[in-house]
C-alpha cells in the first residue's frame, strides 16, 4: 500500500510539474488570451450571428405562418439592414 | 487499505488547493506554463479521487468491517449490488461521490475546451479547484469514509428501504445532476473573472447544463417511483424537504435553459442568466446540505452529523462571491437590445422564467420555514402539503399554458391577429376536451379539469408546430435535424404534459377505502372487489416476511399480497405494498396492509385506485428521449462554433 501511495504521489508531482519539465525556459510564457481587439472582433461576430439568425428565424416563422405578410414586411427591412451593418463592420471595404 | 484511501484524499485536497491558488495566480498573471500546471493538477485530482473511490468500493464489496463506514452501512447478508450502493447510502460515501463527479466533470470540461477557450478555462480551473477544495477538506478533516476500527463480526446493515433497485440508480443520477451544475457555474464565474462575458461560456456549457438537468429530472422521477413502490403510503412525492432540495435546482436550471436562448438570440438577460446559473449551483450545494446535515426532518436524513455548519459556511461564502462577481462586472453585462414587444418569444421566455423562479423561491421558503421559526421562535414549525399544492397550481398551471403559447409566438414581435390564428386549433382542442370531460362526469375536480384542458391545448400546439414546420422544410427529419434543441425541447414539453395528466389523474380522480377485513370478508373500491384469503408468515435468516393475501375480481382478476418485512440486521421494518398495473386502463390498484394477524387472519387494509398514474413514469421515458434529441452532438453546430472562434483563437 505504501508503495502504491508513493507511486501515486510521484506520478502526481511529475504531471503537475510537466509544463516546466518540458519547457524549463519559455521564450513566451504568456497565456494566449484574446486581446482587446480580438474581444471587439468577437463581439462583432456575435452581432453578425445574432442578425443572421434573427433573419433566418423570421423567414422560418413567416413560412410556418407565425408571422403574417404585413408583420414580415415590417420586420424584415430593419433585420436585413442590421445584418448588412454587422457584415460590413467585420469586413470593412478595402481602400 | 484505508491508509491508501486516506492518502489519496489528502493528495486530492493538496491538488485542489494547488488548482485554486496556483490556477488563480496563473490566470491573473497570464502565465501559460503555470496555468497548464494547475490544469494538470485538476486532472490528477480526479485520478486520486478515483483511487479513494476504488478503495471504498473494494471495502464495501469485500465486507471489510474494519472500515467504520462499511460496518455502519452494510452487513454480510447484503447482496453485492446493494453493498456497492451503500457507497452513496451514507454521508461520507455520498460526499466522496460528489467529489469524484466534480473532479471528473471539471477535468473533462476543461480538457474539451482548453484549446478553443484557453483564456476562459484558465479561470475555470481555480473555480472548480475551489469547490473541490471544500469537498476534499470535509472528507479529510470532518467526515472521512476511511476511519477504521477493530472489525466486528458483522455490520449494521443497509436501511431496508434503501435495498431497492431504484436506490441503486436514484442517488447517483441526482449527484450527476447536482454536481453537473458546477460546470456552467465555473464557466460563468470564469467569464466574469476574466472579464470576457461574451457568449463563449454559454456555448461551451450548453450541453453540460442540459445533461445535468436531464440527470436531475430522471433522478427525481426514479426517486418518485422508489417512494411509490417502497415507502408504501400510496403517493410518489410528499414535498419532503430533501425531495424539494432536488426540485429547486432543477427549476432554476429549467429557467436558465430557457432564458439563455434569449441571450443567444438577442444579447439580452445577461445579468439574469448569471444569477440563474449561480442560483442553480448554490441550490445544488444547499440540497446536499439539507440531505446530509439533518437540519430538517426528512425520510432522507439517514445520518445527522457535524458537516452542517461547514456546508452552510460554503453556501454563504460562494453565494457572496457569486453576487460580488456579478455586481463587479455589471457594466460588461449590459443588454445589447431591448424587449420590443410584450407579445414576443423573448417575452414568453421571460414570463416562463418569472413563474419558474417564483415557484422555486416559494418552495425554498417552505423548506427554510422550519429553520427560520426554530431560529426566531425556538420552535420548529413546518409547512404542509396545502401550501406547496397551492403554489404548484398558482404557478404550474400558467406555466403549462405558457408552454403551449410560447412556441407559437414569433421572436421580436407577434401580432394579436396572427397569434389568434395560430391558436385556433389548440383552443378548439382544449374546448372539446373540457366539454367531453364534463359530459363523461370528470368535471368534479376543477384543478383536474383545468389541467386536462391545458394539456390538450399544449399537445395540440406541439402537433401544430410539427405539422407546419414539416410543411415548411419538406420532412420531419430535416426539421428536427435543423434545430435539435428546439424540437427536443418540444418532446420534453410533451413529457411535462404527460406528467401533468398523470399527476392530475392520480390525485384528482383517485379512490381510496380503508377497512378491517376478517378472513373471507370482502370490500369494493372503484369496481374492484378484494377478498381476504388469509395471512402467511415466512421466516428467513435475516428477515421475517408477513403477507396478507387478497383475491381481486372486477376489471382485473387475480391476487395481490401486501404486508411487512421485519429485518434482524438492521432491526428495522419495511412495508411491502401490492400493486397491479393495468396499462390498458392506465391505472394502478394499490394495496397497503397496515396491520395483519396471522392467527385470526384479520387485516387492516387500505386500497387505492389511481387512474393514469403510470403516465408519470411514461413521461420519464419521453423526457429522456427529448433530452437525448436536444443533447445529440451536432457536427454543423460544432463547425459553426469553430468558425466563429477561429478569428480570435491564437
Amino acid at each position: 500500500m505504501i508503495v502504491i501511495g508513493l507511486v501515486l504521489v510521484a506520478a502526481v508531482v511529475v504531471l503537475v510539474a510537466l509544463p516546466f519539465l518540458r519547457e524549463p525556459v519559455a521564450t513566451d510564457d504568456r497565456l494566449d488570451a484574446p486581446t482587446d481587439a480580438d474581444a471587439r472582433r468577437l463581439a462583432l461576430i456575435e452581432e453578425r450571428d445574432h442578425a443572421l439568425a434573427a433573419l433566418k428565424e423570421l423567414e422560418f416563422d413567416h413560412r410556418t405562418g407565425k408571422v403574417d405578410d404585413a408583420d414580415y414586411r415590417e420586420l424584415v427591412g430593419p433585420l436585413r439592414q442590421a445584418a448588412a451593418v454587422a457584415l460590413r463592420s467585420l469586413d470593412p471595404p478595402q481602400e | 487499505m484505508a491508509d491508501l484511501g486516506r492518502a489519496a484524499l489528502v493528495v486530492t485536497f493538496g491538488l485542489a488547493v494547488y488548482s485554486l491558488v496556483v490556477g488563480g495566480i496563473a490566470a491573473r498573471r497570464n502565465e501559460r506554463r503555470l496555468a497548464a500546471s494547475a490544469r494538470n493538477a485538476l486532472y490528477c485530482s480526479f485520478a486520486s479521487t478515483l483511487v479513494a473511490a476504488a478503495v471504498l468500493a473494494t471495502a464495501l464489496v469485500r465486507h471489510d468491517f474494519s472500515f467504520r463506514y462499511v460496518a455502519a452501512h452494510t452487513n454480510r447478508h447484503l447482496p453485492t449490488a446493494y453493498a456497492l450502493s451503500a457507497f452513496w447510502g451514507g454521508q461520507e460515501g455520498s460526499l466522496l461521490l460528489w467529489l469524484l463527479v466534480l473532479t471528473g466533470y471539471g477535468a473533462l470540461a476543461v480538457a474539451i475546451n482548453r484549446r478553443l477557450l484557453r483564456d476562459l478555462t484558465a479561470w475555470v480551473v481555480p473555480v472548480i479547484g475551489g469547490i473541490a477544495t471544500f469537498f476534499s477538506f470535509v472528507l479529510v478533516a470532518v467526515a472521512s469514509p476511511f476511519d477504521t476500527q477493530t472489525a466486528p463480526f458483522d455490520g449494521a446493515g443497509l436501511t431496508p428501504s434503501l435495498q431497492n433497485p431504484y436506490m441503486v440508480a436514484h442517488p447517483p443520477m441526482l449527484y450527476l445532476g447536482y454536481v453537473g451544475l458546477s460546470v456552467p457555474f465555473a464557466f460563468a464565474a470564469g467569464a466574469l473573472l476574466s472579464g470576457r462575458t461574451d457568449e463563449r461560456w454559454i456555448v461551451a456549457t450548453r450541453r453540460w447544463t442540459l445533461a445535468a438537468w436531464t440527470f436531475l429530472g430522471i433522478g427525481q422521477l426514479l426517486g418518485a417511483h422508489w417512494a411509490y413502490v417502497e415507502v408504501g403510503w400510496g403517493g410518489y412525492y410528499a414535498w419532503d424537504p430533501v425531495e424539494n432540495a432536488a426540485l429547486m435546482p432543477w427549476l432554476a436550471a429549467t429557467a436558465f435553459l430557457h432564458s439563455v436562448m434569449v441571450q443567444e438570440r438577442k444579447g439580452m438577460l445577461k445579468v439574469w442568466n448569471m444569477v440563474l446559473v449561480a442560483l442553480a449551483f448554490e441550490l445544488s450545494v444547499f440540497g446536499t446540505f439539507l440531505t446530509r446535515s439533518g437540519v430538517v426532518n426528512s425520510i432522507h436524513s439517514f445520518a445527522k452529523s457535524s458537516i452542517g455548519p461547514w456546508f452552510l459556511a460554503f453556501v454563504v461564502i460562494s453565494s457572496v462571491f457569486s453576487l460580488a462577481l456579478i455586481m463587479w462586472r455589471l457594466p460588461l453585462l449590459k443588454a445589447k437590445t431591448k424587449l420590443e414587444s410584450a407579445l414576443s418569444r423573448e417575452a414568453a421566455f421571460l414570463y416562463n422564467n418569472l413563474l419558474l423562479v417564483a415557484l422555486c423561491l416559494t418552495i425554498l421558503w417552505g423548506v427554510l420555514f422550519p429553520i427560520v421559526t426554530q431560529l426566531v421562535k425556538g420552535e420548529t414549525r413546518t409547512i404542509g402539503r396545502p401550501y406547496y399544492d397551492f403554489f404548484l397550481r398558482t404557478f404550474g398551471l400558467p406555466l403549462l399554458l405558457l408552454m403551449g403559447i410560447g412556441p407559437l409566438v414569433a421572436w421580436r414581435k407577434s401580432s394579436l391577429r396572427g397569434l389568434t390564428r395560430m391558436l385556433a386549433w389548440p383552443i378548439a382542442a382544449a374546448a372539446v376536451t373540457g366539454i367531453v370531460l364534463v359530459v363523461v362526469g370528470a368535471g368534479s375536480s376543477r384543478p383536474g379539469l383545468i389541467a386536462y384542458t391545458f394539456s390538450a391545448f399544449v399537445l395540440t400546439t406541439i402537433a401544430v408546430e410539427l405539422v407546419r414546420g414539416t410543411r415548411a422544410t419538406g420532412s420531419l427529419f430535416t426539421l428536427v435535424a435543423r434545430n435539435r434543441r428546439r424540437y427536443g425541447g418540444y418532446v420534453v414539453h410533451a413529457s411535462v404534459v404527460l406528467l401533468a395528466i398523470g399527476i392530475a389523474g392520480s390525485s384528482a380522480y383517485s379512490s381510496s377505502v380503508e377497512r378491517r377485513l376478517a378472513l373471507g370478508q370482502s370490500m369494493t373500491v372503484a369496481g374492484y372487489t378484494l377478498t381476504n384469503r388469509g395471512v402467511t408468515v415466512d421466516r428467513k435468516p435475516n428477515v421475517t416476511e408477513t403477507r396478507a393475501h387478497l383475491d381481486v375480481t372486477g376489471p382485473w382478476r387475480g391476487s395481490l399480497s401486501s404486508g411487512d418485512n421485519q429485518y434482524v440486521n438492521p432491526p428495522e421494518p419495511s412495508r411491502e405494498v401490492g400493486i397491479h398495473t393495468d396499462w390498458l386502463r392506465g391505472e394502478d390498484l394499490y394495496v397497503i396492509v397496515d396491520e395483519s394477524h396471522a392467527k385470526t387472519g384479520v387485516v387492516f387494509v387500505q386500497v387505492l385506485v389511481k387512474p393514469l398514474i403510470n403516465l408519470i413514469w411514461v413521461a420519464g421515458i419521453v423526457f429522456l428521449f427529448g433530452s437525448m434529441v436536444a443533447l445529440w452532438p451536432d457536427a454543423r453546430e460544432q463547425r459553426r462554433l469553430v468558425a466563429r472562434l477561429a478569428p480570435v483563437v491564437p
